[in-house]
């Protein structure tokens, strides 16, 4: 290939990679990205820009890459959208296509929008989509759909596997070009842990593209190889190529994705294709180089088109000459070594077109000795080319800054270099504060707000034996201030390069009188300076407002070669100065960064845990269905023959009422309270009153926060004088507990209790109904399980099978009913024991739906469904439940208040249908008066609704403003099929005077 | 046989556990009892015979004793403590134990927990309350590269399963 | 990811622990004696505070109990933890630089 040098750089010429690219295939060698591949086959190419879709070829070398988005597809499953092909290894069969086109690269029928792009200015998406607005649905949603976004996402699950690790270092160094191979190098010394990540696959940084520069004797690259040779042997250093610090978080605290597979032909399957590494550093260095800028010129987006310092590393690094016949557009010394780099490779170098007045020192003295022809004072009028430039018309600047018209060349390559833009944006996210440096026209890092040091280019300093200095002595600083041993400094690297000014510009070039046209500012985006000064003009005086408005800097670039143009021609637009207008947000993450990366293995069953009772197998091999509670599985019921939920619960609902049910209640929340003022403390918390309550007895309790409102509601047993043993909601079990301590520790840490959580050390197994004693009194032991001795509410400690026993005389159904409280590890045996013993008895095993059923006949509330959080103990109709005489309990102040008390409150109530077969919606809404349209007045809503086979009709509990003055009265329910009438009635519908809790 | 295809994740037998809550009083009480001392130092283990006591907070401190009579320990441990106060939970079925054990234990904890283990961090004999992704766990190092974990029950299946992918996830040894 | 200095096991990362909101609001003693507007003061009202603010965490993974920071809330730097019930500590005696709220 022409274009590719016959030595030298980091590739390997001896191996052949097979690639396509918009379906055509193509040929690259070990070492290339995708970009110099493609450059190395003469393709500039890659892709269209965003809204007006021109032609767009590479840009740059690295992850600042505006144009060349590329997607890269494995398979079905594995396209990945949105990659820089500069980023992009390529491999043997890589597989990759271009973006924003259609039907293809080369003829793009979007491409009208540029013809038409007179009527896309900045700001079109905000003016245009705005009326009419029944348009919105049928136009404008498909056309911004179609146009918007970048790539497209696979529509199959993600099949790899993504790793995550938190890691902690003393130093963690971001970068590994000199200055952090420096910095590592120099913490290292020291013994102190140190993680070391670079995005590229080699590190080395510009030090792999400089061939100029010698380093202690030898060439840089060659330097690099051996800095990190050394730190890989040292068992305290990691390090990670391929890896981006993509965010800073608080307290030194990093994100770094790992890349691990892409880059490989075939990966092993199942094999970690990326690891999220979130680091703790002590301190940090960050050592994350600078961008170069591009120049603002009309017509510098054609392919071709490029940085100056991409070039050189296309040369240098991939042995890629990037045309044959290139005019250099500079405001650096740097670009002179580029020039002269590929003048050495056999490039024509037409002329280097410097925009600086005066055009002088070592690089400039060279250039000119090389033969190369300089033309300061220069600027750039126009250039041309459709798919590759062509030529460019070149210009001077008078002195008065008139521009005068000079000579078109013709060339198939223009290289530019507007500066170096420091790369600070971790340092942004830091929240580093940033300070304009008006002699390197950047913005510099001026005061660390974390245990943090920049080194080298994104501090700007550029020169290179000073970056490496400077890297030395933040990794040296870095180690002691994270508390390592200090080192004998190390020696000072001995280095030979050419040395170079700072200069640089911002914003456009000088131009002729009259309109400029598309000088792009942001190429990815496609604003240009036109739409930066419409922008000022229609009175955006925020830099924050003027990237909304023109999309400047946004996507997945976010400006990070085109923010500091852009900021310049704005402020020249306000006549502010830079630092006046401001810079924007930095936002992580520094490059996109996969969902994968971020899920890790919090996928599919793994995703939440999945937490299961000790009866889970027993229920599962009787062919329960479960249903998620919280983290909880639990049996929603049992089927039996082909039923259906319907006919399953209603054959576990008579069980319950005729015979004996067997409930799984393990789930509920349980907290041990104990010492000498553990009543008092119940007190305190709950609305009842406690220190009444003798040992071997429990009462149903509600917890109310002080705002009044029901928080948690369960039985509580008294065990001892100085022990409850406490229960609460499944889904309440933590937040009670975290409360309950809260007020122990900040609050009254004078009483003399501790809790403990309880709720895994016992299973607990519900046996309610008529026959419930029969079947457990041959299996208990110490137990009188008569009523005299064990009556409603009563609590008992004994043996069951041998096991000790916690046996509670409850009921959640209305049915004569015990809880047998066992130690988890027995659950499974006790349960299968009493389920053996029932058989005589009809026993069934029923599920949380029947249970709900069975509690909601007898209205027993559930808090958060029949609950809300703005609802009071009176609300639900259990003011019975508050201790009238305490002084004071969680709630009390906020219940005397007066429209706490208020009778228009919404109340709970029993609710029925007129026709007994209708189910009534949970959460419909109930009106007052029949047949209203919205909006209209409610008075409340539907909480609980269920089929009840016992009762033979429907029963509904709501929450109903005065609800229980309304009994008997008739309300209406509207429902797309048209109002449903129901009728107030009390909310208990089963066994109201409650004999049956006595068997 | 090779480091990598050792037994790494070791579930332990049953064991009587408490937790014991209360002051220096209920400590030396405890101590007396267990024949282990109570560690007034945060987050430190004190293990002796097959029985330890764990460190998990300023007046809060796990028992636990492997292959224990838990009925048993419980009645002689509330026998001493009736006199000072304290508070005395069995919670032996609460939670089961695990061993991490070998060279790459560090690493697979480190894929969940965000603790630092280097061992002059988290040296031998430390212990503590802690969250494996999203279970919380109780966290001590009894060896150079053996962890003991204990976790409550329900979340065994999740921290187990969680554990091993992580495991299998790293890179191998001989790689 | 904040870390946060437990005054007993020393510094945690913050997924071990619980937010408790504004500190040095203690719940009266008693109650009644309060009048509607005082007491819906003590439920509702809390200071939104740029620069230090005195605010409560729970080690609720860890050693379990709670105890107060002072926390710059324009940067996240933890100026000093104290234990519960005890005076809040001058930020400026912390961190100086730390802006204080008007209220
Ligand atoms: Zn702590």
């Amino acid at each position: 290939m022409r274009l590719r040098t016959d030595g030298g750089g980091r590739v390997d010429r001896s191996r052949s990679l097979r690639f396509r690219f918009d379906g055509r295939e193509y040929q690259g060698i070990a070492g290339d990205t995708l970009a110099s591949a493609l450059l190395a086959n003469g393709v500039h190419l890659m892709g269209r820009s965003f809204k007006y879709h021109r032609p767009r070829g590479v840009l740059a070398a690295g992850a600042e890459e505006p144009n060349a988005l590329v997607t890269v597809i494995r398979d079905d499953a594995r396209s990945t959208p949105n990659l820089r092909a500069t980023q992009v290894e390529l491999y043997d069969g890589l597989v990759a296509e271009s973006q924003n086109r259609w039907p293809s690269l080369e003829r793009d029928l979007q491409r009208l929008n540029d013809v038409l792009s007179a009527f896309f200015p900045a700001g079109f998406y905000y003016k245009t989509f705005m009326w009419p607005r029944r348009a919105w649905k049928a136009l404008y949603e498909p056309f911004i759909r179609r146009a918007a976004g970048l790539g497209r996402a696979p529509t199959r699950p993600d099949p790899d596997r993504y790793a995550q690790t938190y890691a902690h270092c003393e130093v963690l160094v971001v970068g590994a070009g000199p200055a952090g191979l420096a910095a590592a190098r120099a913490a290292a010394a020291t013994g102190a842990r140190v993680i070391l990540c670079d995005e590229q696959n080699e590190f080395g940084g510009s030090l792999l593209a400089d061939r100029a520069a010698r380093i202690d004797g030898m060439s840089a690259a060659a330097w690099a190889e051996a800095v990190v040779g050394e730190l890989a042997a040292n068992p305290a250093v990691t390090l990670l190529p391929r890896t981006t610090a993509f965010g800073y978080f608080p307290h030194n605290f990093l994100g770094l994705a790992q890349r691990l597979t892409d880059h490989l032909p075939s990966p092993v399957p199942g094999a970690a294709r990326e690891r999220l590494w979130q680091v703790r550093a002590r301190a940090v260095v960050l050592a994350t180089g600078a961008i170069e800028r591009p120049l603002v010129f009309p017509g510098n987006d054609r392919p071709g088109i490029l940085l100056a310092g991409a070039a050189q590393t296309y040369l240098n690094r991939y042995g890629v000459r990037v045309g044959e016949r290139v005019v250099v557009v500079t405001a650096t010394d740097a670009a002179y070594q580029a020039a002269l780099d590929l003048k050495e490779r056999g490039v024509d170098v037409a002329v280097i077109a410097d925009v600086r007045a005066r055009a002088e020192g070592p690089l400039v003295a060279a250039a000119r000795a090389a033969g190369l022809s300089v033309l300061p004072s220069a600027t750039v009028v126009g250039t041309d080319g459709d798919l590759r430039v062509s030529a460019i018309t070149l210009g001077t600047v008078a002195a008065d800054g008139s521009v005068r018209v000079g000579e078109r060349i013709a060339c198939d390559t223009v290289l530019m270099s507007g500066g170096f833009t420091p790369s600070v944006h971790l340092f942004s996210q830091s929240r580093g504060k940033l300070a304009w440096n008006d002699a390197l026209r950047a913005f510099i890092p001026e005061r660390s707000a974390e245990s943090e040091r920049s080194a080298g280019a994104c501090r700007g300093v550029f020169d290179l034996a000073a970056a490496l200095a400077d890297g030395a002595s933040a990794g040296q600083a870095a180690a002691a201030e994270s508390g390592a041993a200090v080192a004998p400094s190390t020696r000072a690297s001995l280095v030979e390069a050419a040395s170079r000014s700072d200069e640089a510009v911002l914003g456009a070039l000088p131009h002729p009188p009259g309109p400029v046209h598309k000088a792009f500012v942001d190429f990815q985006h496609d604003v240009t300076t036109r739409d930066l000064a419409l922008a000022a003009r229609e009175g955006f005086q925020s830099i924050e407002h003027v990237k909304r408005f023109t999309t400047t800097g946004m996507a997945t670039d976010q400006g990070k070669t085109s923010n500091l143009n852009a900021l310049a021609i704005v402020a020249g637009e306000l006549g502010k100065s830079i630092p006046e207008v401001g810079l924007t947000t930095f936002r992580m993450p520094y490059t996109p960064t996969t969902f994968g990366s971020f899920a890790g293995l919090s996928r599919g069953a793994l995703f939440d845990p999945v937490r299961t009772t000790p009866m889970h197998a027993w229920a599962e091999a009787h062919g329960a269905v479960f249903e998620n509670v919280g983290l909880w599985k639990r049996a929603r019921y049992y089927p039996r023959g082909g039923e259906d939920m319907h006919a399953a619960v209603a054959r576990e609902c008579r069980a319950v009422r005729e015979g004996c049910g067997l409930f799984d209640a393990s789930t509920l929340g349980k907290i041990e309270v104990v010492g000498a003022d553990a009543a008092q403390f119940l007190e305190r918390l709950y609305v009842n009153a406690w220190s009444g309550l003798a040992p071997g007895r429990a009462r149903y309790g509600i917890l109310c926060r002080d705002d009044g409102f029901i928080y948690d509601d369960g039985v509580i047993a008294r065990l001892a004088k100085d022990r409850f043993h406490v229960t609460t909601t499944t889904g309440g079990a933590p937040r009670v507990l975290a409360m309950m301590e809260d007020y122990r520790q900040t609050e009254w840490p004078e009483l003399e209790v501790w809790l403990t959580s309880t709720t895994e050390q016992w299973a607990v197994i519900a046996v309610q109904g008529p026959n419930a004693r029969r079947v457990l009194e041959p299996l208990v032991e110490g137990v009188d399980l008569s009523p005299a001795a064990l009556p409603h509410m009563g609590v008992a400690t004994g043996r069951i099978l041998n096991v000790p026993m916690r046996l509670f005389r409850v009921s959640f159904t209305g049915e004569l009913g015990f809880e047998v409280n066992v130690p988890a590890g027995h659950g499974a045996a006790v349960w299968e024991a009493i389920y053996a013993a029932g058989q005589t008895h009809g026993i069934t095993p029923y599920g949380t739906e029947t249970m709900h059923v069975l509690r909601a006949e007898k209205g027993y509330i559930i808090v958060g469904q029949d609950t809300d959080g703005t609802v009071t103990p009176d609300d639900a109709g259990l003011s019975w439940a508050i201790g009238k005489s305490k002084p004071d309990f969680l709630g009390k102040r906020s219940l005397a208040r007066a429209s706490m008390r208020a009778p228009e409150r919404k109340q709970l109530v029993g609710l029925r249908t007129r026709d007994p077969r209708l189910l009534l919606e949970e959460g419909a809404q109930i009106a007052e008066r029949p047949g209203q349209t919205p909006p209209m007045q409610l008075l409340g809503h539907v909480t609980s609704s269920y089929a009840s086979s016992v009762l033979g009709h429907s029963i509904a509990l709501g929450l109903v403003a005065a609800g229980r003055a309304r009994t008997g009265q008739t309300l209406y329910v509207p429902m797309p099929g048209g109002d449903v009438e129901v009728t107030v009635v009390s909310p208990v519908f089963y066994d109201p005077e409650g004999k049956r809790l006595n068997g | 046989m090779a480091d990598a295809d050792r037994p790494w994740l070791v579930p332990l037998p049953p064991a009587a556990r408490f937790v014991l809550q209360g002051g220096a009083a209920a400590r030396a009480a405890a101590a007396v009892v267990w024949g282990v001392d109570l560690s007034d130092q945060p987050c430190r283990a004190i293990v002796h015979e097959g029985r330890a006591t764990l460190w998990l907070g300023p007046d809060e401190h796990l028992l636990i004793d492997r292959g224990g009579d838990d009925e048993a320990l419980a009645r002689a441990l509330e026998q001493t403590l009736s006199a000072v106060p304290h508070s005395l939970v069995d919670v032996g079925h609460r939670q089961l134990g695990f061993e991490v054990r070998g060279p790459r234990s560090a690493l697979i904890l480190a894929g969940g927990c965000p603790l630092d283990l280097h061992p002059t961090r988290f040296p031998v004999g430390m212990c503590t309350r802690t969250v494996f992704a999203k279970a919380e766990i109780v966290l001590w190092r009894t060896a150079d590269d053996v962890f003991h974990v204990e976790v409550w029950r329900s979340f065994a299946g999740y921290l187990t399963e969680l554990m091993s992918e992580i495991d299998s996830l790293l890179p191998r040894m001989a790689d | 990811m904040l870390l946060i200095p437990c005054p007993h096991c020393g510094p945690r990362p913050e997924l071990e622990f619980s937010y408790g909101g504004e500190a040095h609001i203690a719940r009266p003693r008693q109650p009644a004696e309060l009048d509607d507007a005082a007491w819906a003061n003590f439920l509702y009202t809390r200071r939104n505070t740029k620069g230090a603010h005195a605010e409560r965490w729970r080690h609720a993974r860890g050693c379990g109990r709670f105890f107060n920071v002072l926390r710059d809330t324009t940067s996240d730097k933890i100026l000093t933890s104290y234990p519960v019930g005890a005076p809040r500590p001058d930020p400026r005696a912390a961190d100086s630089a730390a802006p204080e709220s008007a209220r």
